[in-house]
């Protein structure tokens, strides 16, 4: 499952990065790297960039990019 | 983006740098992620006058200024703002250029206090670049109105580099900055990285190709282990760039092609293949950075961030995002407009009261009518005019505009309309 279907509020941990390699590159300087606990928190009103927290610091993202991160419910 | 390299300043490496080193005794460079405070730190070291603002990316180019501290004359060197090191683009090759290749003789790294863990990683990427770093820990205010307290004499054992926590805003708080960077320039304080150790595959691959380089160049050790890590991952422009700059030849160096495409086959047999080596080198910066923020962090009340939340819950909500955002808008643009009346207002009769006393002198003076009526009617009313209608406004506009910035409402604008701006830019 990717992060676009991960609920409000739910805690995930990163799977893999499934993007090409500048986006890549990106999220991973950012902390997306295969292990991290994210959890998505809030949503704009369009309901498209969602924000996340991870790391201890809030991050959004839109949906088409975070249809590139990679899932799953335990680490 | 269209911005050049030569527009940028990334050229602005050993050649220029010498040139402006003459009349300074050190070179000081100013790194750090996007908005932690570079640019403020700077401003208020050098009394300079670069653009900050509560956004990342404020800063676009190397800029220089003097610092004079205890009969000492620094030179600073304010860097772009990067989340990382290892990626390539524009302004994170200017910065990693810079602390490689400009030689100063020490890289000051701000960190955001409020979240240290995702700070560290430029940290520790640029330990692997060079020594002399000092950590300094800004937004230290911020940190305690959230509640963060940083432990920093455990976060200096942690990073064994010099550790100073500042609040940018205050000048004073960056005096024991400077005396750090004074210490380390002058040798009295050797700062001395613990390294990130990656995974033990990598790790043998370094060492292997870290003797070749040895035996091939004259290098120092830690420069040798960072070209060595670069040849592993196999980046390109990173190489060029180092070829560039230590006028050394690699690509074309049998020895150290024989010796990377034999550590490439290694880690191959291990399940590291060469497209997934950067996974593996930056969730081992992660890694270590999440234990040491463990050990140093201590957040003191869980229920802040719940609050921030809350806040930012409403400020983004479907059914009252919108409307506030525009109730905030309008709110300013009433202000700017109402309140900009009264002195409007009271400017138009001190400039009346000026120019009738202007034509009086004009009278008394004899001057033509033609000239006097060119002048004071003409020139002196419309620039007063201009003046009294536009300064108003913009004295009001622009503090409240400021205020909004740093409650941090700018941002949570863009997350609100990001949406919108997508559909405009979708129509086109
Ligand atoms: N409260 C508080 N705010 C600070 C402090 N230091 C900087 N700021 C604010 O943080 C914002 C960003 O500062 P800049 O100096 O522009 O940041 P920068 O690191 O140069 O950013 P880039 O150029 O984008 O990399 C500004 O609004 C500053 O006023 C601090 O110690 N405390
Ligand atoms: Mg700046």
């Amino acid at each position: 499952m990717t992060l676009n279907d991960l609920p409000l509020n739910t805690k995930g941990y990163i799977q893999n990065l499934n993007c090409n390699e500048n986006i890549k590159r990106r999220l991973l300087d950012l902390g997306f790297v295969k292990g991290a606990p994210i959890t998505p928190v809030l949503v704009s009103p369009s309901s498209d960039p969602r924000a996340f927290s991870i790391r201890g610091t809030l991050i959004a993202i839109r949906k088409e990019d975070a249809n590139f991160i990679n899932i799953c419910f335990n680490s | 983006m269209g911005l050049t390299k030569s527009s940028t300043g990334s050229n602005l490496l050993a050649n220029d740098l010498e040139f402006l080193k003459n009349d300074s005794d050190y070179v000081i460079a100013l790194a750090g992620n996007p908005n932690v405070g570079k640019s403020t730190i700077f401003n208020n070291l050098t009394g300079m006058h670069q653009h900050t603002g509560n956004w990342p990316g404020k800063t676009v180019s190397n800029a220089t200024g003097n610092c004079i501290y205890k009969n000492t004359n620094f030179l600073l060197v304010d860097i772009p703002g990067t989340y990382s090191i290892l990626s390539n683009s524009e302004e994170e090759e200017i910065a990693r250029d810079y602390i490689c290749f400009g030689h100063p003789d020490c890289t000051i790294i701000v960190v955001d206090a409020t979240c240290l863990e995702r700070n560290l990683n430029l940290v520790f990427q640029t330990m692997d670049i060079t020594n002399n770093i000092i950590v300094c820990v800004n937004l230290l205010d911020e940190a305690k109105k959230k509640k963060i307290h940083i432990d920093l004499k455990r976060l200096s054992d942690e990073l064994g580099v010099p550790v100073v926590g500042t609040t940018a805003r205050k000048k004073k708080t960056l005096n024991s900055l400077m005396d750090t960077v004074q210490k380390v320039c002058t040798h009295d304080i050797q700062p001395a990285p613990k390294k990130v150790i990656y995974n033990k595959y990598i790790e043998d691959g370094l060492s292997k190709i870290e003797k070749v380089l040895n035996a091939e160049f004259e290098l120092s050790s830690d420069l040798c282990r960072w070209i060595a890590l670069k040849l592993i991952d196999d980046e390109e422009t990173i190489i060029n760039s180092i070829e560039k700059n230590l006028s050394m030849s690699l690509s074309n160096n049998k020895n150290i092609q024989n010796i990377t495409n034999e550590v490439h086959n290694d880690l191959e047999k291990n399940n590291i293949i060469k497209k997934h080596l950067k996974d593996f080198i930056v969730s081992d910066i992660m890694h270590k950075c999440e234990t040491i923020c463990g050990k140093v962090c201590i957040f003191e009340d869980e229920n802040y961030s719940r609050r921030d939340r809350k806040i930012d819950k409403i400020l983004t909500s479907k059914k009252f995002g919108i409307p506030i955002m525009l109730l905030f808008l309008a709110v300013i643009f009433w202000l700017t407009i109402v309140g900009s009346n009264y002195p409007s207002q009271a400017l138009f009769s001190l400039f009346g009261w000026i120019q009738e006393k202007l034509l009086h002198l004009a009278n008394f003076l004899h001057s033509p009518e033609w000239l006097s009526s060119m002048l004071i009617s003409g020139v002196y009313q419309t620039l007063t005019w201009i003046i009294a209608v536009m300064l108003p406004p913009m004295a009001i506009f622009f503090p409240l505009f400021t205020i909004l910035e740093d409650l941090g409402y700018l941002p949570r604008i863009a997350f609100n309309m990001d949406g919108f701006f997508k559909k405009c830019c979708c129509t086109r």
